[in-house]
This record gives C-alpha cells, sequence and structure tokens, in this order.
C-alpha cells in the first residue's frame, strides 16, 4: 500500500520552485558573463572609444533637466518642510543644515539616481533591446564586432563618469532652491542660511555622494545593458526589458543606499 | 568542401528544432535550403557564424571546426563570411553607405577614403549609389534588403549567407533580388548558402536545393531532380499541397495538428 501516492499534484510546486531558482542562477550566470566579457572589451579602444562621448552626452547632458527640476522642486520642499518642523523648538538656521545634509547624504544621490534609472536605463534597455529583436546585434558579431565592446562598455563607462556630475548638479541645485525659498517665504537671511549649511557641513560627504552615484550609474546602465541583451520576444519583450531594468536598477539602487550608508558614515 | 554540416542537433528547451541534419557545400556552389517557415533554416545559418552553438554533430566552414574556435578565430572566420538578414538588420541610427561601411571599419589598413570608395562600389552593385545618405527607415522593403546585401559583400566574403532574401517582396522585386544572388555568386565567385521558402527564388538562384523537413534533410539535388522527385514531402512542399506534405486528410484541422511538427525558431 502507498502511504504517500507522488503525484504531478504534489510534485508541481517543488518543480515550480525549482525552475524559478534554476532561472536565477542562470541570470547570475548570465550576469556575471556579461560584467567579465565588458571588463576583457575594455581592450578593444577603437570600438567604443569613439562611442564614448556621444553617450556622456546622451546620459549625463541630456539628463541634466529632469535632475535639476527634481531637484529645484527638493530643494523647495526640504526648506518649507524643515522651518515647519523647526518652528518654535529649534533655531531657524537649522533649516540650513538640513536642507544641505539631506540633499548632500541623500536627497540628491537617491532621487537622481532613481530619476536617472527610469530615464536612462529604460532607454538604454529598449534601445539594446530592440536592437537584439531586430538582429542588429548578431549583425554586429557578423561583421567582426564584439557587441559588448559597441554597446556595454561605452554606456557603462559613460555612467560611471556622468552620474556624479549630474549629482553634484543637482545637489548645488538643491541646495540654492532650498536657500531662495528660506530668503523668500521664510523670512531668513542669507546669513542664518549659510550659517546653518556650515554648521555640520564636511568635505567627506561631498566625496560619500560621489561614491554613490558612482556605484548609481554602473547599476543602472549595467542593468539597462544586461536586460536589453536578454530581450527576446519582440516589441512586447523589449517593453519587458524596460520596466524590468527600471525595476532592478531602482532596488539595487536602494540596496546600494543602504550599503553605503552602513560601511561609510 | 566549404561548408560541411555533419548530423547537426539543436534544441531550445525542449524543443528540438534540428534532429541530425548534413549537408555540404563545395566551393563555388549557391545551395539552396527549403522548408516552411519555422523550421529551422534561420537556426542553421546562425550555427555557421558561430551565432549558436550546436548541441551535437559538426559545423566546418572553410576547413575550420566553428563551434572550436576561439573568439579571435572565429572573428577571422566572419571576416570571410558575409551574412543577409531576413530582414537586412540595417543598424537605424546609421546611413545606407555608414551601414556598408561598417564591418570595413574592423579591417586592418582601411583608411577613410579606401572605404568610402568600397562603400560606393557595393552600393553600386545592388543599385543603391543614390541613397547613400538615407536612413533604413526612409527605405523600402527591397531596398533594404539590397543594403543588407551591399553591406555582406563589403568586405568581399568567401561565403554568403542568406537568411530569406527574398520574403515579403512582391514578383518583381524577388526577381531583383535572385538576379543580384546570381550575379554574386558569378562577379564575386562566392559560395553562397540560401535558406528560403520561396521555392521560385529556389530554383532561380541554387545549383542544388536541400528540403528540410522535421530537422533533417529529406531530399538534396539539383534543381531539375527536384522538379521531378517523386518524395511525397518534397512534392508536397514544392506544389504547396498541405495534406501530401504532412500526409494527412485534407481537412483544415487535420493540417493544424501538424504544423506544430515543423516548429522551430
Amino acid at each position: 500500500m502507498v502511504l504517500f501516492p507522488v503525484t504531478d499534484h504534489v510534485l508541481r510546486p517543488f518543480a515550480a520552485s525549482g525552475r524559478r531558482t534554476l532561472a536565477a542562477l542562470g541570470s547570475v550566470g548570465r550576469a556575471w558573463a556579461l560584467f567579465a566579457g565588458s571588463f576583457r572589451a575594455l581592450g578593444d579602444l577603437r570600438v567604443w572609444g569613439p562611442m564614448l562621448l556621444p553617450q556622456m552626452a546622451r546620459i549625463g547632458v541630456a539628463s541634466v533637466p529632469i535632475a535639476l527640476f527634481i531637484a529645484t522642486f527638493t530643494g523647495i520642499v526640504m526648506s518649507l518642510q524643515a522651518s515647519y518642523t523647526l518652528t518654535g523648538t529649534i533655531p531657524l538656521y537649522f533649516v540650513g543644515t538640513l536642507v544641505g545634509k539631506t540633499m548632500i547624504l541623500e536627497l540628491g544621490p537617491a532621487l537622481t539616481g532613481l530619476t536617472l534609472a527610469g530615464r536612462v536605463g529604460a532607454n538604454i534597455s529598449a534601445e539594446i533591446g530592440t536592437m537584439r529583436v531586430t538582429e542588429q546585434v548578431d549583425a554586429l558579431e557578423t561583421l567582426a564586432y564584439n557587441p559588448l565592446a559597441y554597446l556595454v562598455v561605452p554606456r557603462v563607462l559613460a555612467g560611471l563618469v556622468m552620474f556624479p556630475f549630474v549629482v553634484l548638479l543637482a545637489i548645488a541645485v538643491g541646495i540654492a532652491s532650498g536657500w531662495i525659498t528660506a530668503l523668500e517665504l521664510l523670512d531668513m537671511s542669507s546669513a542664518e542660511f549659510i550659517k546653518g549649511l556650515r554648521l555640520f557641513f564636511a568635505p567627506w560627504d561631498v566625496w560619500f555622494a560621489v561614491i554613490k552615484s558612482v556605484s548609481f550609474g554602473a547599476v543602472v546602465t549595467g542593468v539597462g545593458c544586461f536586460c536589453g541583451l536578454q530581450t527576446e520576444q519582440g516589441a512586447e519583450g523589449v517593453g519587458r526589458s524596460a520596466t524590468r531594468t527600471v525595476v532592478i536598477s531602482s532596488m539595487l539602487i536602494l540596496c546600494l543606499d543602504a550599503f553605503w550608508a552602513a560601511t561609510l558614515l | 568542401m566549404s561548408i560541411q554540416l555533419r548530423g547537426v542537433r539543436k534544441s531550445f528547451g525542449e524543443k528540438e528544432v534540428l534532429r541530425g541534419f548534413t549537408l555540404t557545400v563545395e566551393d563555388g556552389e549557391t545551395s539552396a535550403i527549403v522548408g516552411p517557415s519555422g523550421c529551422g533554416k534561420s537556426v542553421l545559418l546562425k550555427h555557421l557564424v558561430g551565432l549558436l552553438r550546436p548541441d551535437a554533430g559538426t559545423v566546418f566552414v572553410d576547413g575550420q571546426s566553428v563551434p572550436d574556435l576561439t573568439r579571435k578565430e572565429l572573428v577571422r572566420l566572419r571576416r570571410r563570411i558575409g551574412y543577409v538578414f531576413q530582414f537586412a538588420a540595417l543598424f537605424d541610427s546609421m546611413t545606407v553607405a555608414a551601414n556598408v561601411g561598417m564591418g570595413l571599419r574592423r579591417l586592418p589598413g582601411w583608411d577613410r577614403r579606401r572605404i568610402e570608395s568600397r562603400v560606393a562600389e557595393c552600393l553600386e552593385l545592388v543599385d543603391l549609389d543614390r541613397l547613400g545618405d538615407r536612413y533604413p527607415a526612409q527605405l523600402s522593403g527591397g531596398q533594404r534588403k539590397r543594403a543588407g546585401l551591399a553591406r555582406a559583400i563589403a568586405a568581399s566574403p568567401k561565403y554568403l549567407l542568406y537568411d530569406e532574401p527574398t520574403t515579403g517582396l512582391d514578383p518583381v522585386t524577388t526577381a531583383v533580388i535572385d538576379r543580384l544572388v546570381l550575379r554574386m555568386r558569378d562577379e564575386l565567385g562566392v559560395t553562397a548558402l540560401v535558406v528560403t521558402h520561396d521555392m521560385t527564388s529556389a530554383f532561380r538562384v541554387a545549383d542544388r536545393i536541400t528540403l528540410l523537413h522535421r530537422g533533417r534533410a529529406r531530399f538534396t539535388g539539383a534543381p531539375s531532380e527536384v522538379r521531378s522527385a517523386e518524395d511525397d514531402v518534397l512534392r508536397g512542399f514544392v506544389d504547396g499541397d498541405p495534406a501530401r506534405y504532412y500526409g494527412i486528410d485534407q481537412s483544415v484541422d487535420g493540417v493544424r495538428g501538424q504544423e506544430g511538427q515543423d516548429d522551430g525558431a
């Protein structure tokens, strides 16, 4: 007599979780192969060199308006909310401290990173994904190009270089908009705001923001390239890759944000 | 012999597309592989340039075992092969002339002037000499195919692989493309492999025709032998007779039930 008959019904959940585990391990393996292959492709300077400046313009310069728009309003809101929280308890010049510290340490890098995950990551993924499903990536290979040198290396390098610049610009604009808000809406003087701004300022904070933004740049461009190259099944697949890029890179940005805070501060 | 496939097997997941395919293409010959859409013809071509690796069997091109080549050896082999993609796979962001010159930029000793002169020559060969500065999106289907052909022949390859060169074209444009395929053989002396489901085109361009059926070479012979062959499956395909091809009753349901048997990638 069989006490525990092993039926398809019983095995199905195990089979499904096994398939998911294998798929996840496969993705990790492919991501590692992409990383190792891209590292080797760095030697192919003749291929990626001419692509670097255009990619820096597309990834960095073209992202400046949206990054500054978000930073401007973040600075305004920070300034107003700091004043609301501090009024009557703590001297108002701490508005400058709060705006400066949070913009440099957290909101500048994290908000800009998340914004660029949408703007840059989705763009890279959709572009490379379209090239994949229309066989342009295969065409590159048949023309003796290494697709990693042509597509991945210039984008990731451009991300590494340009993200810190965009983030630093966003921080500066965010602080400036908070300052103007303090002058115009909170009846503070410039001297008071600057006093607060300088109170706990440490140059290391700026380096902290730069380190974070470099890592965000690597994540957004790397994930965009990876998802783009994995694209299958036409236009629907391209859409799926773009969505996956935004979700994965946003999650990784938040994880890295916590990691850097835990290890560097 | 210049192209030789022996017992090639390839599966995608549980779907076995090639089940021991064998084919030999002699030097200077134009061979056609015919079969219904989705039977694995394009998969077969991709093995010849190392875009796919066989699960079993051997793939030799120019005396070299393609799956065993190092990346550098593969790049050298690919410079001797021109690949015409089904939908041309032109790079959207580049002009037609830049597309044609793309492979030449990777060749040692080719300066800008030499590349421009060769690009002009290739565009003239496919009658696109006045459209070099257009973008792929501005071309008709036939023009795109011709531009893809110009790109494939630019580096004067020894082998030309055509993936469905006439799919989606009107009969007149199909005849123009077929004439170009013959011109490549006669003027450039290339060894060519054409995969197509267009029998008119196959009869026009091929020295030998192979029917790919359920992952294997069902029949190989000269066009005259194909015309007079008695093989039911071959006759069914050539005459467009589903009942004979699938060997079943003529009802739509009966045919539909058999179509999945041929699905490749």
